[in-house]
């Protein structure tokens, strides 16, 4: 597929968002990221969990593409994988922990929980469900991600419908 | 047995017992005005539309659960409350909300293709009514 | 035989024989979209949908021998959990629908839909076999899903995998199209979560076993307008008379082995959900229902085969059947017999499969003449007979030429509309079938009688979807052959086929043994 040479017509020209939030993106793209991994942990048994947690996350990604030339979000951008690979780990994620009791002889999405004593952090419970948010996780992420792809400026190389505009 | 269910053996109240007034309008409000972005000609306003609609239908799903403000149904220590908060609508609703999150961000890829291919914002004429259409002031050929 | 066979179903446990056929795909699905290499991707599918068909099969001898399965995942008791259920009409039609999917699946990869090998559609290739599999586990989850909300979310999950599908060959024609049936469809889905609001909020559970009883104490009216609405929902996925308008719209633009999936599987599921809906949780309104069913199919039989007479184009004449026959099905169910659901279930397992051949054989056409127009077709005979037999078993069948499955299916409804003196639809589906075969012999007349017509280019010779060659793949060739030769076993199978359907319709009517499977 071949990438054209300047901006397409009809496309918005790449200008430079604000300073104010270039510099806010920066401050804040960590700690939303942090955030979400936050939700993404306790979901289990108080509010957040896979879906809330990759929302949260998926904010911060379009975060660092609308200020798309500040570092944060250059390196954001670099380090971001396919949105079908991430998509794709995710789905078996969950699908995995949803058929894995099966080997075990258990039911479909039956969890498993043990309360094991770590040194630091003292008594943690740990269910095996907590698998399959991570897998609902990197779901939305990846659709985050496809949007992004599909919908921005660098439409092209995506996952859904509407990458041969360059035709 | 599951917590749920050892809570409705004990005679905990579940069933909604009551909903709000200003939740069921805002519901009202957001179904009425879907309804006639959906109508509209342009595909944003469609889009719309059908976006409100969605949160209309999770709102009821909402209001379906009664009123907020009882306690989630097993307490902090292990007790069953007296009435508690039915935490099905909630699922449910996420559930929704969560699909209608995919299927949008689908929607819009497709707009956004749409309009990459027309350059036009507006809902395109079905060939087949336009040939009808046809048909019938000229007369059937 | 059977028996020895159904011991060996036994020794795999419910859950898994229950859970495989909805997991199995989507971690399948993950799977190809890991692993991009087109012959890693193709495998996967074909790997997986046999697997299902084997576990379908196992799934329907343990329903006929034991009764409905089922299971509740994570082990949280009904109604709380999440249930699956696989009785009879489930367990059969999941199975049907496998078959129909493994068999398009070999013509997809034929076509090369499925994993084209030019630069420009390596999109296609990535994503096809991907949603080509999420759609199976959509169909298998709403087939065996056993509450209203997890039949939501199973459509939901079909939809969006047609959605990518409809939209492979995303020309301006296709966008428009698929924007309406986007539209449509979403639409549908809002009505079905305010139904299920609904629902919720007059009984406090959406499990369809544990509706049964908790409807049953709602007041009549405020039951019955559920019932209404949810015919409403399911009409508009089943393409029910007026609300079929979407169909015959958008099935077209598709590459044709994704039409033949739709055309065989999608509003089937809605039908189904109608038949589960109407005979499991609102037994009480059949008086109502009944009459309001009976004239829904006799205007949707009439509507949809006046509509394909009137189309020159054979996908169009293909997507108008579709509507028309839905008409049959629900025929069947308005009837609230026996006799009436079992011929409805039989005609879902005929038309599943000859819909799907039809739109097989037009793709083959397509891909000799460059069109599906039929007044750009002709003498297609004088090319290959071969086409000419493939077209001809399927379409005699559609319009109920004994000794086809068409035939048998539509004795069956017959039979059950005369036994309770529904004269006027029993009238009105005979004359159906008739212009049935009128239409039929339309696109035999034109498209293979006369003398062969010149090849139309093909429009946009560099997509995936190569028409107006010469040559067929012979995987084509040989799935369509496959396709035809399932829809003729169904009239060999069909004695013991129709005594499965009777113990199907007899268990839907009861619903005993299923609200006892699930609530225990």
């Amino acid at each position: 597929m071949s990438t054209p040479a300047g901006p397409r017509p009809g496309t918005p020209s790449p200008r430079r968002p604000s300073v104010l939030f270039e510099v806010g993106t920066g401050l804040v793209l960590h700690a939303v990221l942090v955030t979400s991994l936050f939700f993404l942990f306790r979901g289990h048994n108080a509010p957040g969990g896979g879906f809330i947690a990759g929302l949260v996350a998926g904010t911060a990604l379009v975060l660092a593409y609308l200020a798309g030339d500040t570092s944060a979000g250059r390196r954001a951008a670099g380090a971001t994988p396919r949105p079908g690979v991430v998509l794709g780990v995710g789905l078996l994620l969950a699908a995995g922990t949803a058929v894995a009791p099966w080997l075990g002889g258990g039911q479909v999405l039956e969890s498993g929980y043990s309360h094991p004593h770590v040194p630091v952090l003292g008594g943690v419970s740990l269910a095996s469900v907590l698998i399959f948010d991570i897998g609902v996780y990197l779901v939305v992420v990846g659709l985050v991600l496809a949007v992004l792809s599909t919908l921005g400026e660098q439409a092209g190389t995506s996952l859904a419908p509407g990458g041969e505009e360059d035709r | 047995m599951s917590a749920l269910a050892r809570a409705a053996a004990e005679g905990t109240v579940l069933a909604p017992t009551g909903s709000s007034l200003v939740l069921a309008l805002v519901v009202g409000v957001l179904f009425a005005t879907g309804t006639y972005l959906l109508l509209q000609r342009p595909l944003t306003r469609v889009l719309i539309g059908l976006a409100l609609l969605t949160h209309a239908a999770n709102l009821l799903l909402l209001v379906a659960g009664g009123l907020s403000g009882a306690a989630p149904f097993i307490g902090d220590d292990g007790s069953v409350p007296e009435r508690m908060a039915d935490p099905l609508p909630q699922a449910m609703a996420l559930t929704a909300i969560v699909i209608s999150f995919a299927v949008s961000a689908l929607l819009l890829a497709v707009a956004y293709r749409s309009y990459a291919l027309t350059r036009d914002d507006v809902v395109q004429d079905d060939p087949e009514d336009s040939r009808i259409a046809h048909h019938v002031e000229e007369g059937p050929s | 035989m059977t028996d020895v066979l159904t011991g060996l179903a036994r020794t795999v446990p419910a859950g898994v024989l229950v859970g495989l056929p909805v997991l199995l795909p989507l971690l399948g699905a993950a799977l190809a979209l890991l692993l991009r290499r087109a012959g890693t991707q193709r495998a996967i599918p074909l790997l997986v949908l046999p697997v299902m068909a084997l576990d379908a099969a196992a799934l329907l001898l343990r329903a006929d021998a034991d009764g409905p399965l089922a299971v509740q995942a994570g082990n949280w008791d009904a109604p709380f959990g999440i249930s699956l259920v696989a009785d009879r009409l489930s367990s059969l039609l999941t199975l049907v629908s496998v078959i129909v999917l493994m068999v398009v699946l070999v013509y997809a990869i034929g076509q090369g839909v499925a994993d084209a090998a030019d630069e420009r559609s390596d999109r296609v290739r990535v994503v096809f076999h991907p949603a080509y599999l999420v759609l199976a586990s959509g169909v298998s989850f709403s087939f065996l899903t056993g509450d209203l909300f997890n039949l939501f979310v199973a459509f939901e999950v079909m939809l969006t995998a047609s959605y990518v599908l409809i939209t492979l060959q995303a020309g301006p024609s296709a966008v428009r199209s698929a924007m309406t049936y986007i539209v449509v469809s979403l639409l549908a889905s809002v009505l079905f979560v305010t139904v299920i609001g609904l629902v919720y909020a007059a009984t406090g559970t959406v499990n369809m076993a544990d509706l049964r009883g908790a409807l049953a104490e709602v007041p009549g009216g405020v039951r019955l307008s559920l019932a209404l609405l949810l015919i409403v929902v399911f009409g508009i996925k089943a393409a029910l008379f007026p609300l079929y308008f979407w169909l015959p719209d958008s099935y077209p633009v598709a590459p044709a082995p994704v039409t033949a999936v739709f055309a065989g599987l999608l509003t089937k599921v809605g039908v189904y959900a109608i038949i589960r809906t109407q005979t499991l949780i609102f037994p009480d309104d059949t008086a109502v229902t009944g009459p309001v069913l009976l004239v829904l199919a006799g205007a949707t039989l009439l509507v949809g085969i006046l509509g394909a007479i009137a189309q020159n184009e054979i996908k169009r004449v293909l997507s108008f059947t579709i509507v028309s026959h839905i008409g049959f099905i629900v025929m069947g169910l308005a009837f609230f017999t026996v006799a009436g659901v079992a011929g409805a279930v039989l005609y879902m397992v005929h038309h599943i499969v000859i819909q799907t051949t039809l739109f097989c054989v037009e793709g083959l056409i397509e891909r000799r003449t460059g069109t599906s127009r039929l007044d750009r077709i002709s003498g297609l005979t004088h090319r290959s007979a071969l086409l000419g037999v493939l077209f001809a078993l399927p379409a005699l069948s559609l319009a109920g030429i004994p000794p086809f499955s068409g035939f048998l299916a539509k004795l069956a409804l017959l039979q059950a509309g005369s036994a309770v003196g529904s004269w006027v639809i029993v009238g009105l589906a005979v004359l159906v079938s008739l212009l049935t075969l009128y239409s039929m012999a339309l696109i035999w007349g034109s498209a293979f009688w006369g003398s062969p017509s010149d090849v139309v280019p093909d429009e946009d010779p560099e997509d995936a979807v190569q028409v107006g060659v010469r040559t067929v793949p012979a995987t084509m060739t040989a799935a369509t052959a496959a396709v035809v030769l399932v829809g003729l076993a169904i009239p060999v199978l069909g004695g013991p086929l129709y005594a499965l359907c009777l113990r199907a319709a007899a268990d839907l009517l009861a619903a005993g043994p299923y609200v006892e499977a699930v609530l225990g």
